[in-house]
């Protein structure tokens, strides 16, 4: 570097660039300095508190930290002079005096302990403090103060890396401690149990809690650690599984690209669930003469009343005779599969080649229908490419960030701490939903709107900007079709009429649209809340104009980030689960793409776009889809009016269900096939930033289950299909036969790599992390601008049904929980199925905390606890649709979006019965 | 050994409701009314808690977290800055608010070789539990000691029976001595200098070389030359501020109350015109919580300059410290002033570069903006020519324990101890014989009789492992012994330290514990001594152990060793 300058070291000269500390440099020159308080790892800064690496630094008077100490030029520094040497030994003697002993410790491999070996230090000579206390609140953490040294990293992990703002440190001198929230016991305070303390302790004070023995004793020795992925959301983070006796000790977070060393709770610690009693291992073939019953629960515990065990051979033959069965006596068209945006890409490919190739027709599809749908619709309509334009990660490079209809800190906990670091540095963060949620603390504006009415909001928006002149003609006019089709139909909607709708004031409405349009840089994230709406094609069209006539799009720190659900919601989508395209969101019924397909596969394809999935329930009920073949996906819970979904679900003439579990959809099954669980697998998934990034297995199949890829083979070659793949290299190497968004991606290089963000012009080069730079993958090269009319939400509350209902997740749960409470830590956390209410409306309604009620809507009813919740409006009740035993799906709106083919998860009218109302009225 | 568990309380933690400790609502109205129409701006949070302290006499952890919730931030934000500072008394669920009224009895060195611990023994005895006595540090008021706060008010040369008559007439407000008021400060005239300043009279360059060449240095305890810190100052571009630390908190200081106390407006005067200098837009104020009748002083006087028109070149803003001695650490004042624990922070970058908010801060103690006037008034030649031993300018000495006379005493810079108790003090105090001194406060060390006869200045102690720093005298005699001088100060230190690093924090309490012992481990003691010197990042851990080194080398006899 130019700016490099030297100094001495130890007598030695060493080069250092501006910005580098004393440490860094001595690091680079193989010099070891003891470190405690400072972490080398992205996002701690270095506090310089517990002074174990003093250095002396000639002509100053004291000595120096050097982990915060930056050198300058000339400078002659010494680690190993007297002084500096009896210093960093006494400090760790100070701090080892109130220690628990060495063999009594409760993590023997922690930073300190390594460090206390290495520097010979055995005995402290100082009389000890009395120790504070242990506290066993919480069922994931052990918090172990006697082994705390105030080096404040716990509170830098909660209160700057992850931003949860739990930790702090409490008093002052000798009487400081660690605390949660108040000095509350863990357990009991608003800590979110993303473990950043607990990997960033270094003595053990902050410890998972199974790593130690009921005295407090370590007995975490892992025998394997490795590297692979978190299976849960869409982030993708990366994590390192160690594991002992073929069972995940603990998990930590590798410095992957969306994670950088970040975890959340679920995976953290949600990592049991493929080793829970309920895991299937034995194939399962429907006993003779059980009847399928619709609203019938099956205890996932005990297959057996429904399903006697069979060998992989008969149940293989079940399986696929039954479909063969339907396809030879009323075609391709009575057949339909789900695959799931859980398993890898490979799988993904598979379940669609299967469904094409052998069952010939395109009625595949998999919850990204129930998800982003009608993101994806906005987007491919307008700017003809699915996936995001930025990663999360360019939060830090905005000026502005908007999130609207998402709650990331509950379901992309660690995308969510990339937007929290951005506010902190200042970047105005513009929240917008109905529910209030932590992140609006951090939030320069909150707006809460009233449900339903995001495009009456964001039209206010765009009229602001093209009225106030706030455009960039020269975007428009380069980059855009549409425009003055958009500017004629804004002008309905100027925000001092659409303050009524959405319940914002115009001036407000006003202020954020400049604030967004008038930024160097701004960003648009966005969840579910918009997309899961009859108009969420519209909502998702807002936000595409919104960016495209400020020109907010293509460079850093700009652009558009639907936040993608699943760990692999991308990759499945990409590889061809949905209904009208090939990989690639190559049509169906392009005949091009057709022959391409048709030669490689060696058969004749379906020429016509498939069903979706509340499409196939519709046609299972008219009778028209008899049989199915699922892998992994559960619409039993997960469809809207679960009723319906699971009515038709029953009249299946023959269902094959691979999965882990005896899952509410698997209860209908004809053929259950024991598949593999995340750790157990190997395979590529791509996460919402486009970063296709590798899993690896770490745990071997119990019992008799098999690996997901090998079982769809087997379905296939029984289909005739002869597939020949020896695993997923194989697979992944095909779709790259065709699918240009793997190009330069090769397994090879992921292997070595681990992740590859696509597009990507070559195996040497970094992919493209911002795409459109330059124009747009549409015909002509423009983004085609498409106005939104002001839809209401299908269901609008009414004397009958005075409430909104809304769906959604929990932090700690997964998608329908069939992972998720199978986790021992995140089913402790969060063990009950609530209703969360306002605490007004519960005393209109005269309920209280912990009460059952009755949630009823026009399709169904669940009885449930109410939870007193202030940020849901009054007037809205929130259930997550994770608890089978009050499934929220059982309430939905199945009214679809035109255009997405999504549900109205997010609005249905429901009434809220009390024990004593319920009575009345029965 | 642990003293106990902490376990999941399931009158807490419940599915029923969100995570965490909710915000009760009757709290919030609370809360938001005293708020008022305040800004709920970070900064603000220690001002915000003084009010909920001064509103209910204590605070709960539901207005905690209610203030939390309201100032938009994370409790235990909150919680850490509310039980960082001695003056919030902190009410957790279960546990009993204090009494209403609360006793203070000083216990810092001078006190205590007035007789603070019989005192404090002797009010625990005589008063019931509708009183809170506690123990806390110095006061300011050493001329006077020993010295009790009941509620607000001070009791001078305190005794039971003063404290009692306080008690019983419900005396809980502070006494505001008579003090030079603004219109006879203006007669004198007070603020033409200023008045020069603002109308282009006088040039910023002419002021930075009066005062240079007047050789005035910081008088809060560094001794950095004011005229060249005015210079460095104004070099930094961008919006600057000045930050003064009024938090005398160096035990056996008092010279800031006394000039605060007595002509507050020549303070403010010398005040404006250095904001004047530095162009820095707004003034910080940092003021101890020890001295309310001061902060009640200057808030009427602050109101009255501005309402004259004094003080439109920029905002002055009066914040209260909360009982910290840390706090007078310049860069942990500015933490606080930020509303934060106060933290002493790394250095470099220095406070004149990166200081209050991150901008360029001039920070001035008070006594040194109270001279600004009068130099410019006599000449930069009156001041420096002062001076004894080859020492040059005035020093205000604070001077307590045996003397006959003790009080703030203005005398030349180099003057020894030997000349300052026999010329200034009157001579030791009856059947006193002088034994040794602390020259400089708690962390300034202690010499003893035979080292009267170095002259008392920046940078002449040092040799001696000592230094001046607010000059704060404390003068012991035969009747008082060095250990339990130095057990009192490392008490001190460690009661005060604020925990952030190693050598700071464990060092002042393993210390203690060593001192406590009655044989001392000599040889762990001064290796001990030598990394809490070596290794603290501020001056309080490095200077704590000042007072352990100098009675190991000069008063071997109070001790006995191991």
């Amino acid at each position: 570097m130019s700016d490099s300058f030297t100094f001495t070291l130890n007598d030695m000269e060493v080069e250092a660039s501006p910005g580098e500390t004393i440490l860094q440099v001595a690091h680079k020159a193989g010099l070891e300095i003891p470190h405690l308080c400072y972490a080398p790892k992205p996002g701690y800064r270095p506090d310089g508190n517990c002074r174990a690496c003093m250095v002396e630094i000639e002509g100053e008077r004291v000595l120096a930290a050097s982990c915060i100490r930056k050198p300058s030029k000339g400078m002659v520094i010494s680690t190993q002079s007297k002084r500096a040497k009896s210093a960093r030994s006494l400090v760790f003697e100070m701090l080892l005096t109130d220690q628990p002993t060495q063999d009594t410790a409760h993590q023997p491999n922690s930073n300190f302990w390594e460090w206390t070996r290495k520097m010979d230090i055995k005995n402290s000579r100082f009389p000890e403090r009395e120790s504070p206390a242990t506290d066993t609140s919480h069922p994931a953490m052990a918090v172990n103060l006697d082994a705390c040294i105030h080096c404040n990293l716990c509170v830098r992990a909660c209160r700057e890396v992850q931003v949860n703002d739990v930790i702090g440190m409490s008093g002052r001198g000798v009487g400081s401690e660690i605390i949660f929230d108040l000095g509350d016991p863990m357990g009991d305070s608003t800590c979110v149990a993303c473990g950043e303390c607990v990997q960033a302790c270094p003595t053990g004070a902050l410890m998972p809690a199974n790593l130690l023995d009921k005295d407090g004793i370590y007995i975490g020795d892992a025998d394997k650690q490795v590297k692979t992925l978190c299976p849960y959301c869409g982030v993708g983070c990366q994590v390192t599984f160690h594991v002992k006796d073929d069972q995940i000790l603990f998990v930590e977070g590798r410095n992957g690209p969306a994670n950088e060393n970040r975890l959340c709770v679920k995976g953290r610690f949600g990592f049991d669930y493929p080793r829970h009693p309920h895991r299937l291992t034995k194939p399962l073939i429907r006993k003779e003469g059980t009847p399928k019953i619709a609203d019938e629960k099956i205890d996932p515990a005990n297959p057996s009343s429904h399903f006697r065990e069979a060998s992989w051979e008969e149940a293989l033959d079940r399986a696929a005779a039954g479909l063969k069965k339907i396809l030879d006596a009323e075609g391709g068209q009575s057949l339909c599969g789900f695959g799931s945006a859980k398993g890898s890409n490979e799988e993904a490919y598979m379940v669609q080649k299967l469904v094409r190739q052998g069952f010939q027709t395109n009625n595949v599809d998999h919850c990204t229908r129930l998800c982003h749908a009608s993101s994806v619709a906005a987007l491919m309509e307008g700017v003809n490419s699915g996936a995001v334009t930025a990663p999360f990660t360019a939060a830090k490079d905005a000026d502005v960030i908007i999130v609207i209809g998402a709650r990331p800190e509950q379901n992309h906990p660690v995308a969510a701490t990339f937007l929290k670091n951005a506010a902190k540095e200042g970047k105005q963060l513009i929240v917008m939903d109905p529910r209030g949620q932590e992140l609006m603390r951090h939030a320069t504006h909150s707006l809460r709107f009233k449900p339903g009415s995001d495009v009456a909001l964001l039209n206010g928006m765009i009229y602001t900007i093209i009225e106030e002149g706030l455009t960039d003609e020269q975007f428009i006019t380069g980059y855009t079709e549409g425009y003055e089709d958009l500017k004629k139909s804004i002008k309905d909607f100027p925000p001092e009429k659409m303050d009524n709708v959405c319940g914002i004031k115009a001036n407000v409405i006003r202020e954020v649209a400049r604030e967004y349009a008038k930024a160097k840089k701004s960003i648009i994230f966005w969840g579910m809340g918009i997309s899961q709406s009859i108009h969420g094609t519209d909502n998702a069209r807002c936000l595409i104009a919104l960016s495209m006539i400020t020109g907010q799009i293509g460079r850093p720190g700009t652009g558009l980030h639907p936040l993608r659900g699943q760990n692999n919601v991308q990759g499945a989508s990409d590889a061809g689960l949905i209904p009208w395209v090939y990989p690639d969101y190559k049509s169906v019924e392009n005949d091009e793409v057709r022959e391409i397909y048709e030669d490689l596969w060696n058969r004749k394809l379906d020429r016509g776009k498939g069903l979706t999935v509340v499409e196939i329930m519709n046609q299972i009920n008219a009778g028209t889809i008899h049989g199915m073949y699922v892998m992994g996906e559960n619409p039993a819970m997960s469809d809207p009016d679960v009723s319906h979904a699971r009515a038709g679900l029953s009249k299946l003439r023959h269902l094959v269900v691979q999965d882990l579990f005896l899952t509410e959809t698997a209860a209908f099954a004809d053929v259950v096939l024991p598949a593999s669980a995340f750790p157990e697998k190997s395979g590529t998934f791509t996460n919402t930033n486009r970063q296709v990034q590798m899993g690896r297995p770490a745990l071997e199949l119990p019992g008799d289950a098999r690996q997901d890829w090998w079982i769809i083979q087997e379905i296939a070659n029984r289909l005739g299909l002869n597939w020949d793949y020896s695993g997923p290299e194989d697979v992944y190497d095909e779709m790259r036969q065709t699918m240009k968004s793997l190009n330069g991606i090769s397994w090879d290089r992921l292997e070595a790599e681990d992740s590859v963000t696509y597009p990507c012009d070559s195996e040497n080069t970094p992919g493209h992390e911002i795409i459109f730079s330059n124009g747009y993958p549409t015909a002509n090269g423009r983004a085609k601008l498409v106005p939104a009319k002001v839809t209401p939400p299908d269901e609008l509350p009414d004397k009958d049904f005075p409430l909104v209902l809304t769906t959604g997740r929990v932090l700690e749960h997964w998608h329908t929980g069939s992972m998720t409470r199978r986790a021992t830590t995140l089913n402790t956390l969060e063990s009950t199925a609530t209703a969360s209410i306002h605490p007004k409306q519960m005393l209109e309604i005269g309920v209280d905390p912990g009460e059952i009620v009755r949630v009823e809507s026009r399709r169904g009813k669940i009885d449930i606890a109410v939870r007193a919740d202030k940020d849901v409006p009054e007037g809205m009740i929130f259930i997550p649709f994770c608890f089978n035993e009050a499934a929220a799906n059982l309430l939905t709106n199945p009214q679809l979006d035109p255009f997405g083919k999504i549900p109205e998860f997010k609005f249905c009218a429901v009434r809220v019965g009390t024990s004593k109302t319920v009575e009345a009225i029965s | 050994m642990s003293i106990g568990r902490k376990e999941k309380r399931m009158d807490k933690s419940s599915p029923f409701f969100p995570k965490g400790r909710q915000v009760e609502e009757g709290a919030l109205n609370q809360i938001k009314n005293l708020l008022g129409n305040r800004p709920r701006r970070t900064d603000l949070l220690v001002e915000h808690l003084h009010l909920i302290q001064d509103n209910f006499g204590y605070i709960t952890a539901k207005h905690l977290a209610a203030l939390a919730q309201e100032m938009r931030m994370a409790m235990a934000e909150v919680f850490e800055v509310a039980t960082f500072y001695a003056h919030f008394d902190i009410v957790l669920d279960g546990e009993k608010p204090p009494p209403k009224l609360t006793i203070r009895v000083c216990d810092s060195l001078t006190c205590e070789l007035m007789g603070a611990k019989k005192l404090l023994r002797s009010l625990k005895k005589n008063l019931d539990n509708t009183v809170r006595i506690v123990r806390a540090p110095c006061m300011g008021r050493c001329e006077t000691s020993p010295i009790c706060e009941v509620g607000h008010y001070h009791i001078n040369k305190a005794t039971l029976k003063k404290v009692i008559k306080a008690i019983d007439k419900g005396q809980t407000d502070p006494e505001i001595p008579p003090f030079k008021d603004f219109n006879s400060y203006k007669t004198d005239g007070g603020y033409l200098l200023l008045e020069n300043c603002l109308n282009k009279k006088h040039t910023v360059d002419e002021l930075i070389e009066v005062l240079s060449a007047s050789g005035l240095r910081g008088l809060g305890g560094a001794g950095f030359p004011t005229g060249q810190k005015w210079k460095i100052v104004r070099s930094y571009e961008g919006h600057r501020l000045m930050a003064v630390n009024a938090d005398e908190g160096e035990p056996g200081t008092f010279k800031d109350r006394t000039y605060l106390e007595s002509d507050p407006h020549r303070f403010l005067e010398g005040m404006l015109i250095a904001a004047w200098v530095v162009e820095a837009k707004e003034i910080y104020i940092y003021l101890r919580d020890e001295y309310p009748g001061i902060r009640k002083t200057l808030l009427e006087q602050i109101s009255k300059i501005k309402s004259e028109g004094l003080s439109d070149h920029t905002t002055i803003h009066l914040r209260r410290g909360a009982g910290a001695y840390i706090c007078g650490e310049e860069s942990a004042m500015i933490e606080s002033i930020e509303g934060k624990r106060g933290l002493p922070r790394h250095r470099p970058p220095y406070v004149a570069e990166v200081g209050l908010f991150g901008r360029p801060t001039l920070v001035q103690n008070v006594e040194t903006l109270y001279w600004i006037r009068e130099i410019f008034e006599r000449g930069p030649d009156w001041f420096s020519s002062h001076g004894r031993n080859g020492r040059k300018g005035l020093r205000s000495f604070s001077v307590s324990g045996r003397v006959r006379e003790p009080g703030v005493k203005l005398a030349p810079a180099g003057i020894t101890m030997r000349e300052l108790i026999d010329e200034y003090c009157g001579g030791m105090a009856e059947g006193h014989t002088f034994k040794a001194y602390l020259p400089g406060g708690a962390s300034g060390g202690i010499l003893s009789a035979e080292m009267s006869n170095i002259p008392l200045d920046f940078g002449t102690l040092e040799e001696h492992g000592c230094f001046i720093g607010s000059a704060a005298i404390v003068a012991l005699s035969d009747k008082d012994s060095t250990r339990d001088a130095a057990l009192n100060l490392m008490r001190f230190f460690k009661d005060e330290s604020c925990g952030q690093c190693t050598p700071c924090r464990v060092g002042t309490e393993k210390a203690t514990k060593l001192m406590e012992q009655k044989q001392w481990d000599e040889d762990l003691l001064r290796e001990l001594s030598n990394v809490m010197t070596d290794a603290s990042i501020c001056g309080l851990g490095q200077a704590a152990s000042n007072p352990l080194k100098m009675v190991l080398d000069h008063f071997r006899d109070d001790i006995t060793f191991k």
